[in-house]
């Protein structure tokens, strides 16, 4: 056997053997769940009297309360938190290099999250925009039963008619017929953005850069920080403009302020790497305590453990 | 047709609203135009995976390499997509307690759910996560002070990294807070750390936002007015 | 020394930030946070605004981002509700609608007097990236017509009256990228001067700046900024002291320490080794 093989075999074992000590010894993995009855009152006018009606509901509990009474271990929820554990794994498992279990993972993700997008687009914005202004009718007393609107909107069955232009690209041929909502759709995007972004991402900003240079305080004395802050602001600006700005040649004191602003650039790209950092550690943390706490129960941060 | 009505289309509804932001009485065409928008965009979602589909199921009938790999990609998908088009396990919301299909796609306790809590939300999650190693990597590999520019670069993320923990106040929580008339605790890592993103990077990302402000304004205009028709592809078609 | 530095597997690398990372939650480290001044203009934002004001909590993030961000759209929800707010939910991040349902879960435990309706609403997801803002801004009835629950907005008493979100005292917008925090600056808070504060993740706040306080009155960068904020809540209201569940980004903080002075510690090797290296003519 080869010592990588035999290394890996050793370290699936005594892993296997770790969890299923967890899991026996301490109950690690488990989901606790309590059945919720909602009663709600329904007024029938037909009948003199409200109808009752019994809504189930299932509700996670934290594992310290298993003994209460109505509290049950869920299987449903037990075999997805050891899912969400083996898809964990399976992922950095490509830390150590491309391997099926990874690929098993990765295919999972890009089906599940392509469907996961479709079905949210289909509830919440076609079913409730398109088909509720379309059939107010029908979806009142089929999906959204408590739908307000009154009377078909037709204008709606404009975007009906380039959604299916949009779609006519997944056939064979025609796919120009397309072309139309896509046109559409990036002329829309030009308009919108171009004055959004002029207004808040230029004038705004220019706006936002005119600031006192002398700053004095409310007796009238001067105040140096803030006013070597609103300076060096200003000037940082300029420079970094200067050395955007390539319709004048970057020599002389074009050329010094141009290489001041990359010095500025190069501060803020600092800046922007720290916080990246920052960001990518919060997220493993964030995996490492679903590991650790959830599915092991090595930490109780939260005390839902407490007294088990 | 193929070209000039798209042009044409392009142009009218970005004019629309163009307008619709400087005439309030237009306002209610731009909310249209959104309207329709939006619901395109959901439609390109429907797009997205009828393409996801498309190839995969190529690539299983052509058996190319790997194609094992989108076979488990089809059927995550059509898991997910059924349990969600069809609400399974999703109880009616007490407002409306008679109309099973009333409750909410993604209620606590629905299939639907359970692929987000259990699939989703740890695939997702954990491929970002990675990142952490990888910059690590980076930064042992690649990160060097070869110039003054680098060394800018190192120095203040260096002072970021620091100031943005308890690690800044715990190497210069020495430094008083007046020293000979001035504000000496300017100096401590989480002062220093707070004056470079409101000072420096502030106005460094100002710049860079104007710059792309003025970009964004000049593509869209070219858009509108029929000089820029790289979105309409080829013409062989 | 320098051969084996310099030849070294960055799988060794990726074990030393899984041990750094694994350390410090699993000994609990926690260390005392000083709130910043932009830190304290966003708790301000929400503290100093009349009880029971209309704040519309656009959680636009995912879970990818879950681990930055979480921590931060709790402690604001649980902010707006310990000062009696209406919060109206709404995401443009298709995967946010259960995230936001776990913000609406913390509600139904630690303030049962909060009722469905009356002080808080889910609005849900809609589609178009930064499309719904400019609906909305001017009538969210034509993208909103009905609740997550299928429940017309003219039947839900704190929406009833409302027209467009310019009658919002405040947007609180937790953002993991596009369409986020920018884009509700370029379409609300900029052209029809809706107060906005936001929290966003570390690799987009720098990119925020130019916006403050101009445009956005306070912004939240990274789990630093989130743990500044909950120390900032507990000072306020000490019952959150001994709750666990209101200090999640003060405890993250530790991997957070040890992994950014690692990281440090891994360029001053890293450059050494190239600077050695030069010395010895091995790199150009």
């Amino acid at each position: 056997m080869k010592p990588q093989t035999l290394g890996w075999t050793l370290l699936m074992v005594v892993g296997g053997a770790f969890l299923i000590g967890r899991a026996v010894l301490t109950g690690a993995g488990t989901v606790y769940v309590q059945d919720v009855e909602i009663e709600v009152e329904i007024e029938d006018e037909a009948e003199e009297e409200a109808q009752v009606v019994t809504l189930q509901r299932v509700e996670q509990v934290p594992p310290n309360a298993r003994s209460e009474p109505g509290v049950r271990l869920s299987y449903v929820h037990t075999f997805g938190l050891w899912v969400a554990a083996a898809c964990t794994l399976g992922i950095f498992s490509f830390l150590w290099g491309d391997n099926p279990l990874y690929k098993v993972t990765e295919a999972i993700f890009v089906g599940s999250s392509a469907a996961y997008a479709m079905v949210v687009a289909f509830w919440s914005e076609l079913v409730q925009n398109l088909c509720g202004n379309l059939l107010p009718d029908l979806m009142r007393e089929t999906l959204i039963p408590g739908l307000k609107v009154e009377e078909p909107n037709l204008w709606y069955l404009v975007p009906l008619v380039m959604a299916i232009m949009l779609l006519w690209r997944l056939m064979p041929s025609g796919g120009w017929i397309s072309r139309w909502p896509l046109a559409f759709f990036i002329g829309a995007t030009a308009g919108f953005r171009m004055m959004g972004y002029l207004e808040a991402d230029f004038t705004q900003q220019i706006s936002n850069t005119i600031m006192p240079l002398i700053v004095t305080g409310a007796d009238g004395s001067f105040q140096f920080w803030a006013s070597l802050k609103n300076m060096t602001i200003v000037g940082s600006v300029l420079v970094c403009l200067t050395y955007f700005f390539f319709s004048v040649e970057h020599t002389g004191p074009v050329g010094w302020a141009a290489r001041l602003g990359i010095w500025v650039l190069m501060i803020t790209f600092g800046a922007s790497f720290g916080y990246t950092v920052m960001g990518r550690i919060a997220l493993l943390a964030g995996r490492l305590e679903f590991l650790f706490d959830d599915w092991l129960w090595l930490i109780d941060p939260l005390g839902r453990r407490l007294d088990m | 047709m193929k070209r000039t009505v798209p042009l044409i289309i392009a142009g009218t509804v970005g004019f629309v609203l163009i307008v619709s932001y400087f005439i309030p009485y237009t306002e209610s065409w731009g909310e249209d135009a959104m309207t329709w928008f939006n619901i395109l965009a959901a439609i390109a979602f429907v797009l997205g995976a009828g393409n996801l589909v498309k190839m995969h199921l190529k690539k299983i009938s052509d058996q190319q390499a790997g194609w094992g790999y989108s076979a488990i990609t089809l059927a995550a998908f059509f898991f997910t997509l059924i349990v969600g088009m069809l609400k399974i396990g999703v109880t009616p919301s007490e407002k409306y307690p008679t109309n099973a299909w009333a409750g909410p796609y993604d209620q606590a306790g629905s299939a639907f759910r359970w692929v987000y809590d259990y699939l989703f939300l740890p695939l997702s999650a954990t491929m970002f996560a990675m990142l952490a190693f990888y910059i690590a990597s980076a930064a042992f590999r690649a990160f060097r002070a070869k110039n003054v520019e680098a060394i800018a670069l190192l120095t203040t993320a260096f002072i970021v990294l620091l100031g943005r923990t308890y690690a800044g106040v715990w190497l210069t929580d020495w430094i008083p807070e007046e020293s000979i008339g001035l504000e000496a605790d300017a100096l401590r890592l989480d002062n220093v750390t707070g004056t470079i993103m409101n000072t420096f990077n502030l106005a460094g990302m100002r710049a860079i936002t104007i710059g792309i402000a003025l970009g964004v304004a000049s593509t869209s205009l070219k858009v509108l007015l029929g000089v820029d028709r790289s979105y309409l592809g080829s013409t062989d078609d | 020394m320098y051969t084996f530095l310099r030849d070294l597997d960055r799988r060794w690398i990726f074990l030393l930030m899984g041990i750094v990372a694994t350390v410090p939650i699993l000994a609990g480290w926690r260390f005392p946070e000083d709130p910043s001044p932009m830190v304290r203009d966003v708790f301000h934002a929400i503290e100093d605004l009349p009880d029971g004001s209309r704040i519309f909590m656009a959680y636009d993030y995912d879970p990818a981002s879950q681990g930055e961000l979480h921590p931060m759209a709790l402690a604001f929800t649980r902010h707006c509700a310990l000062k009696g707010h209406k919060l109206y939910f709404f995401t443009l991040w298709p995967q946010g609608g259960p995230l936001i349902q776990q913000n609406i879960r913390l509600i139904e435990r630690n303030f049962p007097d909060y009722e469905y309706g009356e002080d808080y609403v889910n609005l849900g997801y809609r589609s178009g990236q930064e499309g719904p803002i400019k609906v909305i801004v001017t009538d969210l009835r034509k993208s909103v017509a009905v609740d997550v629950n299928g429940t017309s907005l003219s039947e839900i008493p704190m929406t009833r009256d409302i027209r467009n979100i310019q009658q919002m005292d405040l947007i609180v917008n937790v953002s993991a990228g596009y369409p986020g925090t920018k884009e509700w600056v370029l379409y609300a808070s900029t052209p029809y001067n809706i107060e906005t504060v936001a929290g966003c993740t570390g690799v987009s706040a720098p990119y925020l700046y130019p916006y403050y306080p101009e445009q956005l009155a306070g912004i939240l960068g990274a789990i630093k900024a989130a743990a500044e904020y909950e120390y900032t809540l507990i000072e306020e209201y000490p019952q959150l002291k001994d709750d666990p569940t209101a200090q999640e980004a003060l405890r993250r903080m530790g991997p957070q320490l040890v992994a950014h002075v690692t990281l440090i510690v891994l360029i001053i090797v890293g450059n050494t080794i190239y600077f050695v290296g030069r010395s010895r003519g091995d790199v150009t």
